[in-house]
C-alpha cells in the first residue's frame, strides 16, 4: 500500500518536474520578450515611431542633432541576409541532392558530418576570414580598394548558414516514400528528371522551411558581420558599399551608452525589430514544416 | 531554520571579505590606452609582489560609465568627460579625480602609395565630414576617397569629432572599424584609405613605422608647416595640432595600493615605458597637477 503510494508520489513529481522544463522554456521567451518590450517603449517618448523606422539617419551621439532612423540598418540587414540566401540556397539545395541520391554512402558518411562540423565554426573566426581573406579578394575581383561590404558579409553569412540548409533539406529529401522514386523510374524517367521533377518538389515544404532557419540564423549573426562589413552608417548604394545590420550596431553601441537614456531605449527598440523579424521568419518556416509532417501523415 | 541562515550568512560575508581581500584593481576603458596600460599592469605586478591588476579595454565610454557604475577602480579615457557623465556620477555619489598618464599624438595615416604629403587642420575636418570624395581635389592621385575611423564608443572618435570636425557630424560613408589595429591593417591594402590612429600603433614590433602606411604631415593653417606626430619637440611645443592627455580616472581619493600604482605610473618608470610604447611623457605642469590629486 505504502509501496503504490509512493510509486503514484514519484511519477507526479517526475511528470512536475517536466511539465516546468517545458513551462521553463516558454517563460524564458516571454520574459525576454517583456523584458524588450518594456525597456524599448520609452523610447517611443521621444521619437515618433515613422520617423524611427522610415528615417535613414542613425547618429544618437551627433554633436549636432540626434537622429534616430533605422531604416538605412533595416535595408542593410535584408540585403545582407537576402545576399546570403541567395549564395547559400542553390548551393545548400545541391549539396542536399547530392548527398541524399547521388554520393556514394560512404563518401556521404564522411561528408555529412563535415558539413555539420561547419556549423561549429565560431563566428568570430568567420569574421575573421572575411578580414584576412575575403576581404582582399572581394577589394582584388572589384577594384572597390576595400573588401569590407555587403558582399563579404552575404558570403559569410552563407558559409554560416549552409549546414542548415544541408541538413534539414537532405532529411526532408530522404523522408519523400520511396515509392515516388520507384515510381518515376518505372515511368522511364531519367535519374536527374526524377530528383528534380519529382523527390525536390515532394521535399519541397521541409526545403522552404530549411532555407528560412538558415535566413534566420543569418539575420541574428553579430560578430561576424560586424567584423566583415565596414558599419558604415549611410544608405547603402549597393551590395558594393559597407553596411551596418542591426545586430551590429547594437552590439557596437550598447557597451557605451548611457543607461537610461533615448539612445538606450532605442537599441532595445531595435532589438524588438530584430526579434520580430526572426520571429516571423522561424514562424513561417515552422509551419511550412508542420504542414509537410502532416502531408507524410 | 534560523540557525541555518545564520550559518549560510555568516559563510557568505567570509566569502566576500576573502574576495575582496584579493584586491584587484580592476581598470577599464580606452582602446587606444589599453595596450599601453596592460604593459603598464605587468610591469608592476613584477616589480610589486602581491598586486594584482586586470585591464580591460572597450572604449573610454566604456571605461567611464564603469568608474559611474563602480564597477571598475580606474577608468581610462582618452577624451574629457561630458558634463552629463559627470552630473550622473555625482548623483551616485562618485567624484572623478582624473589624472594625466601620458599624451597621444593622434596621427592621420594614409596608404604608402598616395602621394599626398601634408593636409591642414581643416582639409582633415572636412574628409571626415564626407566634403571631399576624392584625392584628386586635394592635388593627389585619382582615388575615392575611403574614410576608417572608430566606433562611437571611442574616445578617439569624439576626440576627432570634437577637435578636428569642429563638432560636426561624421561622414556617414565613414566605416566604422573595432580598433585601431584594424584600420592600420585595411589602409595597408586600400589605396584610397585615410584613418586616425594613436601614435603607440604606428611601429611594428622592432620599433620601426610600419610597411605600406604613410603618416601625414599636419598644418594648422593652409600656409603654416607641416608636422608629423612622431616628432616630440612638435607635439610638447604644441605644434603638432591634434594632440590629446590619456587620462586615467578614480573615484575621490584613490585607495593606497591604486595610489600607489598611479603614482609608479606618473614616475619615472612608467613614463620610461609610455614613451617605448610610441607615447610621449608627461611634462612638469601635468605631474604637478597628478601629485595633487594624489593626495
Amino acid at each position: 500500500m505504502i509501496k503504490k503510494k509512493w510509486a503514484n508520489l514519484k511519477e507526479s513529481a517526475i511528470r512536475a518536474f517536466f511539465l516546468t522544463c517545458g513551462i521553463l522554456a516558454v517563460l524564458v521567451l516571454v520574459g525576454i520578450f517583456a523584458t524588450l518590450l518594456t525597456t524599448a517603449i520609452p523610447a517611443f517618448k521621444e521619437i515618433h515611431l515613422s520617423e524611427f523606422l522610415l528615417k535613414k539617419n542613425w547618429d544618437p551621439t551627433s554633436p549636432e542633432k540626434a537622429e534616430y532612423g533605422i531604416l538605412s540598418m533595416i535595408v542593410s540587414t535584408l540585403m545582407v541576409t537576402g545576399g546570403a540566401l541567395l549564395l547559400a540556397v542553390p548551393i545548400g539545395i545541391g549539396v542536399a541532392a547530392y548527398l541524399s541520391d547521388v554520393a556514394h554512402w560512404r563518401v556521404r558518411e564522411i561528408v555529412k558530418p563535415i558539413v555539420e562540423i561547419l556549423a561549429a565554426i565560431p563566428s568570430v573566426v568567420v569574421g575573421f576570414l572575411g578580414i584576412v581573406l575575403f576581404g582582399p579578394a572581394i577589394a582584388k575581383i572589384f577594384h572597390t580598394g576595400n573588401g569590407l561590404n555587403a558582399v563579404n558579409g552575404s558570403i559569410l553569412l552563407a558559409i554560416m548558414s549552409l549546414p542548415t540548409i544541408i541538413s534539414i533539406s537532405e532529411d526532408s529529401l530522404n523522408a519523400v516514400p520511396p515509392a515516388y522514386n520507384e515510381a518515376s523510374l518505372a515511368l522511364g524517367a531519367s535519374r536527374w528528371q526524377t530528383l528534380f521533377r519529382v523527390k525536390v518538389p515532394a521535399a519541397l515544404s521541409g526545403i522552404i522551411a530549411a532555407c528560412m532557419l538558415g535566413m534566420g540564423r543569418a539575420i541574428g549573426e553579430t560578430m561576424t558581420v560586424l567584423m566583415a562589413t565596414g558599419n558604415a552608417r549611410a544608405f547603402p548604394h549597393g551590395f558594393l558599399s559597407s553596411v551596418r545590420t542591426m545586430t551590429a550596431n547594437i552590439a557596437i553601441e550598447l557597451g557605451e551608452v548611457p543607461y537610461y537614456t533615448t539612445h538606450y531605449y532605442a537599441l532595445f527598440a531595435i532589438g524588438v525589430v530584430l526579434f520580430i523579424m526572426t520571429f516571423i521568419v522561424n514562424m513561417a518556416a515552422d509551419i511550412i514544416l508542420h504542414k509537410y509532417q502532416e502531408r507524410e501523415q | 531554520m534560523k540557525k541555518l541562515t545564520i550559518i549560510v550568512l555568516a559563510t557568505l560575508t567570509l566569502l566576500g571579505g576573502l574576495l575582496l581581500g584579493a584586491k584587484m584593481i580592476q581598470i577599464k576603458g580606452s582602446d587606444t590606452m589599453v595596450n599601453l596600460v596592460q604593459i603598464l599592469a605587468e610591469e608592476y605586478m613584477g616589480k610589486t609582489p602581491g598586486s594584482a591588476i586586470a585591464v580591460l579595454g572597450g572604449g573610454s565610454g566604456t571605461g567611464i560609465t564603469g568608474l559611474i557604475n563602480q564597477t571598475c577602480d580606474i577608468a581610462n579615457h582618452s577624451r574629457e568627460w561630458k558634463p552629463k557623465e559627470i552630473d550622473q556620477a555625482w548623483e551616485k555619489g562618485v567624484t572623478p579625480r582624473f589624472f594625466i598618464i601620458a599624451v597621444d599624438g593622434l596621427s592621420i595615416v594614409v596608404n604608402a602609395k598616395n602621394p599626398i604629403e601634408k593636409l591642414t587642420m581643416a582639409q582633415v575636418g572636412a574628409l571626415y565630414r564626407g566634403e571631399i570624395k576624392g584625392w584628386r581635389t586635394l592635388g593627389a592621385y585619382d582615388k575615392p576617397v575611403s574614410l576608417y575611423g572608430r566606433q562611437s564608443n571611442s574616445g578617439t572618435y569624439v576626440f576627432m569629432q570634437e577637435f578636428v570636425l569642429g563638432n560636426k557630424n561624421y561622414s556617414a560613408d565613414m566605416k566604422e572599424m573595432n580598433g585601431n589595429a584594424q584600420i592600420i591593417e585595411s589602409i595597408l591594402q586600400d589605396e584610397g584609405a585615410v584613418g586616425y590612429v594613436g601614435v603607440g600603433y604606428l611601429y611594428d614590433q622592432t620599433g620601426k613605422i610600419r610597411k605600406g602606411l604613410k603618416i601625414i604631415k599636419i598644418s594648422k593653417d593652409p600656409n603654416g608647416t607641416g608636422y608629423l606626430p612622431t616628432d616630440k619637440a612638435a607635439v610638447d611645443s604644441g605644434n603638432y595640432p591634434i594632440s590629446r592627455p590619456l587620462y586615467m580616472a578614480t573615484n575621490g581619493k584613490p585607495k593606497a595600493d591604486v595610489a600607489q600604482f598611479l603614482a609608479w605610473v606618473c614616475g619615472p618608470e612608467g613614463q620610461a615605458i609610455v614613451e617605448r610604447e610610441g607615447f610621449f611623457a608627461i611634462g612638469p605642469a601635468h605631474r604637478a597637477q597628478n601629485d595633487k590629486n594624489l593626495k
